[in-house]
C-alpha cells in the first residue's frame, strides 16, 4: 500500500498529446476515479502509472519511489483490463495462480492464496473452468481475483465494468467498493461513466482533453464544479447553460437572458462586481428547478416563465422541456407528474444552485 | 418456402458437395489403387477395377532409392519448417505488434520477393553453392526452400499474432513477465493453431518443391527431384507408385499438424 503521486506527466502519441501535464496526489488506500469522456486521456495516465506507457514529460512515485521508467513488473501493481485480458488457455485456478507463480511463490502459499482471492469473489467453484466456458460476470470476477491476489500497491482498474449488462454493473459497482475497503489497496479507477465515479470513487479526477479539470469528491464535483466543463458533464440531465448579461443596480444583480431576467439577491453583487455589463454563462441543474404550484417556499427563487415542448415521464422523475422563446430549459422534478405538451408553465429556479461562469476561461465565478 | 423446393436445394447441395469431394478424391484414388495393380491387370482392355494387387512397384521404387530420398525430403522440410520459423516469427511478430517507419512498404517488398523466377537465379545459385560447399546438401535445399517460404510464413504469422488481443500480453507483463516470457508463455500457446497451419503450409512447399530440389542436388535428391529423374521414364504403375510414395508422407503430416488447426482453448485464432 502506498501513496501515488503524478508530477506534471505529458505523454504524446505523434502529434497527439493524449496527456497534458497531470499533476495528481493520490492517498494510501484511497479509491480515486479518473473520469471523462473517450479520449480524455484518462486510460492513458492509468497505463503510464502502470508502466505499459513511459511518459515523454514528468514521474510517477509510488511513496518516495520514483517509477517513472521501471517495467511494469517492477512496480507491484496490478490491473484489470477493460476486456479483462484473462488467459484462456489457463483454467480459471491457473489464471489467478499465474502472478505468483512468476514470483516463485511456494506452491501451498499459491493454493491458500487462490482459494482466499477465489472465495472473496464468490467463483470458488469456477476454479477448474476455462475463460470460455465463463459468463462476463464470471470472467470480470477471474480478472479482479487475479489482481488482488497479488496484494499489489496500486490496484489499476480500466473500464472494468462496461462490458458488463446494467445489473450487473450495479451489483459489481457495489461489490468492488466493498472488496477495496476491506483489503484497503490504493486504487485508481478509470471510466466514463459519471455514476460509477460519483458511487464509487472517495474522489473523482474529472478530465478533458488531456488536462485534469477538477479534483474533488463526488459531491463537490456536483455541488461545486470548477468549470463548465464539469458542470456539463456530471449531471443527468445535463445542466442548462444559457449566456446573460450582468446588470448591477444598487446591491441587486439582474442577469438579463434572451427571454427572461434573473433577479440575484444583494450577496451576488460582491464577486459579480466585475462583471458590470458583461456576458457570463449561467448554468441551473435541471433538480434544481420547481414549478411554482409544487413549491411550498419561494425563497431565493427567480422565476421564468415558458410553454412546455417535451415531457419525459420516467416514473420516478419527471423531465419537462420548457420552451421560454429561444430556447429550451430542463427541468427535473422527482415523481410522475401531467404535463400537457403546449401548456404555459412558471418555475422557480433555486438561486442556492445557480452557477455563473466566466464566458472567456469558462472558470466559474459562483 | 415449398417441401419440395426446400428438397431440391438439399439435393443439389448435396449433389455439388459429391463433386467437390470426388473431384479431389478421385485422384488420390486412382494414384493409390494403381499403385499396387498387378502389370497383367494395369494393360488388360477388359479390367477397370484391378483385382490382384502387390506391393513390388513400391518395393522396386524405395530399393531404387526413394527410401534415402524420401529420409531427404522429411529433413529438408522440416530444417526448411525450423529456418522459415526462425526468421519468421521474430519478423511476423514485429509486423502485428509495433509501428514502424516503412513497415508497409517492407511487408510489400517481402512479399514482393516471391514474384522473382526462380529459374532466373538457379544458375548463379548452384556456383555459389559450390564454392560455399552446400551444393548438394539437405541443407543447401533447406536454405532455397526457407528463401520460398519466407515471405509467406512473415504474412501469416503476423496476420496469426495479429489476432492475439494485446492486452494479455500487457496483463502478463504487469502480473510479472518480461516481453520475452509473455511471448513464450502467453503468445505462443494462443498462436499454436496459426503456427501449425503455417507449418503445414511450409512443409507441403518444400515436399512439393521440384526445380530448386533438382538442380541443387546429384546423389542427396529429395523426393520430387528423385522422381523426376528416375521414375518418369518407368512404366506407368511405376509412376502411380511414385505418387503414392510422395502423397503419403505428407498426408500423415497434415492430419497430425491438423489436430493443431481447429479450435483450441474454445477461441478460434484465425
Amino acid at each position: 500500500m502506498v501513496d501515488v503521486h503524478l508530477k506534471n506527466i505529458v505523454k504524446k502519441f505523434g502529434k497527439t498529446i493524449a496527456v497534458n501535464g497531470i499533476t495528481l496526489d493520490i492517498k494510501d488506500g484511497e479509491f480515486i476515479v479518473l473520469l471523462g469522456p473517450s479520449g480524455c486521456g484518462k486510460t492513458t495516465t492509468l497505463r503510464v502509472i502502470a508502466g505499459l506507457e513511459k511518459p515523454d514529460e514528468g514521474h510517477v512515485f509510488f511513496g518516495d519511489r520514483e517509477v517513472t521508467y521501471l517495467p511494469p513488473r517492477e512496480r507491484n501493481v496490478s490491473m484489470v483490463f477493460q476486456s479483462y485480458a484473462i488467459w484462456p488457455h489457463m483454467t480459471v485456478y491457473d489464471n489467478i495462480a499465474f502472478p505468483l507463480k512468476i514470483k516463485k511463490v511456494p506452491r501451498e502459499e499459491i493454493d491458500k492464496k487462490v482459494k482466499w482471492a477465489a472465495e472473496l469473489l464468490q467463483i470458488s467453484e469456477l476454479l477448474n473452468r476455462y475463460p470460455h466456458q465463463l459468463s462476463g460476470g464470471q470472467r470480470q470476477r477471474v480478472a479482479v481475483a487475479r489482481a488482488i491476489v497479488v496484494e499489489p500497491d496500486v490496484l489499476l482498474m480500466d473500464e472494468p465494468l462496461s462490458n458488463l449488462d446494467a445489473l450487473l454493473r450495479v451489483k459489481m459497482r457495489s461489490e468492488l467498493k466493498k472488496l477495496q475497503r476491506r483489503i484497503k489497496v490504493t486504487t485508481i479507477y478509470v471510466t466514463h461513466d459519471q455514476v460509477e465515479a460519483m458511487t464509487m470513487g472517495d474522489r473523482i479526477a474529472v478530465m478533458n482533453a488531456g488536462k485534469i479539470m477538477q479534483v474533488g469528491t463526488s459531491e463537490e464535483i456536483y455541488l461545486k464544479p470548477r468549470n463548465i466543463f464539469v458542470a456539463g458533464f456530471v449531471g443527468s440531465p445535463q445542466m442548462n447553460f444559457f449566456e446573460a448579461s450582468v446588470r448591477i443596480e444598487d446591491k441587486n444583480v439582474f442577469l438579463d437572458a434572451e427571454d427572461f431576467t434573473i433577479t440575484l439577491e444583494g450577496d451576488f453583487s460582491e464577486p459579480l462586481k466585475n462583471y458590470d455589463g458583461k456576458t457570463v454563462i449561467v448554468g441551473i441543474r435541471p433538480e434544481h428547478m420547481y414549478p411554482l404550484d409544487l413549491i411550498a417556499s419561494r425563497e431565493k427563487t427567480s422565476e421564468i416563465e415558458g410553454t412546455i415542448d417535451f415531457v419525459e415521464a420516467l416514473g420516478s422523475d419527471t423531465i419537462v422541456h420548457i420552451n421560454t422563446g429561444s430556447m429550451i430549459i430542463v427541468m427535473k422534478i422527482s415523481g410522475a407528474h401531467h404535463y400537457k405538451i403546449g401548456s404555459k408553465i412558471r418555475v422557480a429556479l433555486d438561486l442556492r444552485h445557480i452557477h455563473i461562469f466566466d464566458k472567456a476561461t469558462e472558470k466559474a465565478i459562483i | 418456402m415449398s417441401i419440395a423446393k426446400y428438397y431440391l436445394i438439399k439435393i443439389v447441395i448435396a449433389g455439388l458437395a459429391t463433386l467437390a469431394v470426388l473431384w479431389i478424391m478421385t485422384p488420390f484414388v486412382i494414384a493409390i489403387l494403381y499403385a499396387f495393380t498387378n502389370p497383367s491387370d494395369y494393360y488388360s482392355p477388359n479390367v477397370i477395377l484391378p483385382l490382384r494387387y502387390t506391393f513390388e512397384h513400391v518395393q522396386k521404387l524405395l530399393a531404387l532409392g526413394a527410401t534415402k530420398a524420401i529420409i531427404n525430403s522429411v529433413v529438408v522440410a522440416l530444417m526448411t519448417i525450423g529456418l522459415s520459423f526462425l526468421l519468421g516469427l521474430p519478423a511476423g511478430y514485429a509486423f502485428a505488434r509495433y509501428i514502424f517507419p516503412g513497415k508497409d512498404s517492407l511487408k510489400l517488398f517481402i512479399v514482393s520477393l516471391r514474384m522473382f523466377p526462380i529459374m532466373v537465379i538457379a544458375v548463379p545459385l548452384v556456383t555459389l553453392y559450390i564454392r560455399l560447399g552446400l551444393s548438394d546438401t539437405p541443407l543447401g535445399v533447406a536454405l532455397a526452400h526457407t528463401a520460398m517460404a519466407l515471405p509467406f510464413v512473415i504474412v501469416i504469422t503476423s496476420s496469426i499474432f495479429a489476432g492475439v488481443p494485446k492486452e494479455l500480453e500487457e496483463a502478463a507483463l504487469i502480473f510479472g513477465l518480461d516481453r520475452k516470457g509473455a511471448f513464450m508463455r502467453i503468445t505462443m500457446p494462443l498462436a499454436l493453431p496459426g503456427l501449425a497451419a503455417a507449418a503445414i503450409f511450409t512443409f507441403i512447399m518444400s515436399w512439393n518443391e521440384v526445380f530448386i530440389a533438382s538442380v541443387l542436388t546429384l546423389t542427396n535428391r529429395t523426393l520430387p527431384a528423385f522422381i523426376l529423374t528416375s521414375a518418369m521414364a518407368a512404366p506407368d504403375f511405376i509412376k502411380f507408385a511414385a505418387g503414392f510414395i510422395m502423397i503419403l508422407p505428407a498426408m500423415i503430416f497434415v492430419f497430425i499438424a491438423r489436430r493443431y488447426l481447429i479450435t483450441m482453448w474454445g477461441i478460434t485464432l484465425r
